[in-house]
């Protein structure tokens, strides 16, 4: 258990020691925010549908959570290249605690990540729904990280080059935002367009943090819960056995 | 077994700290500092029987025929795509003793470590290290060793004392003896002052250091050191290397390292095994290879040996004047 814990207070103090990679990593959900929460907010109100930064800001606020999660895994990759990894992989502790402590220190960075946006959305102007649903929001956002952080992990553990990776998790991140209700309402969708927000797992993380923050859900808290727990088991157990197979 | 024999005729002393050592006539004084010198005491001298270590029942099958060896190699194989690079090695390293691997550059140094500490399987051959197999008892035998790698291995967003926490932590090293052996191995290797200052920051001779501290920390049965003086100014390089043998005669660790340099092997070694091109050429102490082949040094040894002069990654043009002087000699 403390081999958990020293893995994870390692990721946490670089993260805080890297102030300006905080602040930098701010830049594009802010953007986001404002571009399209102030620029498409007129249309979205003449929709019918009401203020859009109250949509959007969930969707904002997972997305730099699913970024900071998924890139996490370039710490691995760091590890590997300046062999700070052959340390770790010697230690007398099992591999899964290892891949769990590191997880579980992406996951806090990523949640955090994830606070402070929150609290940037509240100063453009997003309001919550109830304050005593604060916490339900914080577990979404933390089952988001945890599932994002071992997708990423379990990446790195197969691809040894920096470039290779972000390659691929471009191609991953891209999709399974835009793709998920971040920025639209999952409502009278064409068809295709129905079933593949369906698949993609962030969907489920955005509907629960929206039912947590302002009281609207597509599936049911039930549902988003349900699935975010399990897939979180599966990601974690993916990203052990493939963190188990690397050989340095 | 250390070889005292060829020292006797020569006084040697050792500083660590304040603590002054004389190593004369095979057996070693120490005094505690300077001003206590007229009262050396005698250190305890390594006996000539190796230490058996202690094994509990139940071993796996085909043990080896020595009990006292800690490490047993047999017929070990590793290729690299259709590159062999350790080709069907064995021996043995009784516990307790200093065994050197000497070799030159790209000889299958590095990746036999790799195989002995589960980093890498092996593709053919048997590991036995402390009775367990590193290939299919990994976290039994990860609990037995310390390594300093080759490569540094540090983290250097991480301060000095963060980085060997974190290593104390890994290794279970118990609360209340942590910080007092993380100050003694942090002094040792002149690093305490700068201990909360980020690794990166450090040169890489203090990277070097702090390394073989960490790798002390947790009072390993067997210390594998994969070049481990491997750029450190030669002061430093004794420091380190009484240390090592300090703890190695004071608690019976196991010490395996990998070296290009001679005089490192002959000095510090009890047994040196002369590998190249991936293979075994001789076993022995340093004497025993001397007076194999005859030659009056070690080196001398490696180039009857292996029929050429350890291939140095920067060879200085007096280094090479020296090997052709050599060479002259050994013809006339």
């Amino acid at each position: 258990m403390s081999a958990i814990y020293i893995l994870w207070l390692r990721q946490v103090k670089k993260y805080f020691r890297a102030r300006s990679r905080i602040i930098g990593a701010l830049g594009q959900p802010l953007l986001f925010l404002v571009a399209l929460g102030f620029g498409f907010g007129q249309v979205y109100r003449e929709a019918g549908e009401g203020n859009y930064i109250q949509y959007l800001a969930p969707g904002i606020i997972m997305m730099s959570v699913l970024f900071t999660a998924i890139f996490s895994g370039i710490d691995l990759i760091w590890d590997r290249q300046f062999g700070f990894l052959k340390e770790t992989m010697v230690a007398p502790v099992p591999r899964w605690q290892i891949m769990l402590g590191k997880t579980l220190g992406g996951a806090t960075v990523a949640s955090f990540q994830g606070l402070i946006v929150f609290l940037l959305t509240l100063i453009v102007g997003f309001r919550f729904h109830h304050a005593l649903l604060l916490p339900l929001a914080a577990v979404f956002v933390i089952l988001v990280a945890i599932i994002f952080t071992s997708l990423g992990v379990a990446v790195a553990s197969r691809i040894e080059d920096m470039q290779g990776f972000q390659l691929i998790m471009n191609f991953l991140v891209m999709p399974i935002f835009f793709l998920s209700g971040a920025l639209f309402p999952l409502e009278g969708l064409p068809e295709i367009m129905h079933y593949v927000v369906r698949v993609d797992p962030l969907t489920y993380g955005i509907d629960g943090l929206r039912a947590a923050l302002i009281n609207v859900s597509t599936f049911g808290l039930a549902v988003d819960l349900v699935v975010m727990v399990g897939l979180a088991f599966i990601l974690v157990a993916i990203g052990s056995y493939l963190f188990e197979r690397i050989q340095a | 077994m250390r070889d005292f024999r060829r020292e006797s005729q020569q006084m040697l002393v050792e500083r660590f700290g304040s603590v002054v050592r004389l190593i004369h006539g095979g057996r070693v004084f120490e005094a505690l500092s300077d001003e206590e010198i007229g009262t050396l005491v005698e250190l305890p001298q390594k006996t000539d029987a190796p230490i058996p270590s202690p094994r509990e029942d139940g071993r796996q099958p085909g043990a080896p025929a020595n009990p006292a060896s800690i490490i047993v190699v047999e017929g070990l194989v590793r290729r690299f795509d259709g590159f062999t690079a350790v080709n069907r090695i064995s021996f043995e390293v009784r516990a307790g003793e200093i065994f050197a691997f000497l070799g030159p550059n790209g000889a299958g140094k590095s990746t036999t470590i790799k195989m002995l500490t589960t980093l890498l399987e092996p593709s053919e051959g048997r590991i036995l290290l402390d009775g367990n197999d590193p290939a299919c008892n990994k976290d039994a035998v990860r609990k037995s060793f310390g390594i300093v790698f080759q490569d540094p291995s540090l983290d250097d967003d991480l301060t000095a004392l963060e980085n060997v926490r974190y290593h104390a932590v890994l290794y279970n090293v118990p609360k209340n003896t942590r910080e007092a052996k993380i100050e003694e191995l942090l002094k040792l290797v002149e690093l305490w002052d700068r201990r909360n200052a980020l690794v990166k920051t450090y040169s890489g001779g203090m990277k070097r250091r702090l390394e073989i501290a960490r790798g002390l920390l947790h009072h390993p049965k067997i210390l594998f050191l994969d070049e481990p003086t491997l750029g450190l100014d030669p002061q430093t390089r004794n420091h380190i290397w009484s240390y090592i043998r300090d703890v190695n005669r004071r608690e019976g660790m196991t010490v395996f390292f990998t070296t290009h340099y001679m005089d490192e092997a002959e000095r510090v070694a009890d047994r040196i095994a002369i590998i190249d091109h991936g293979a075994i050429i001789a076993t022995g102490s340093a004497g025993e290879l001397m007076n194999r082949t005859s030659a009056s040094s070690l080196e001398d040894a490696f180039i009857a040996l292996t029929g050429s002069a350890i291939r140095e990654e920067e060879v200085s043009a007096v280094d090479r004047m020296r090997a052709r002087r050599r060479m002259f000699r050994r013809n006339r």
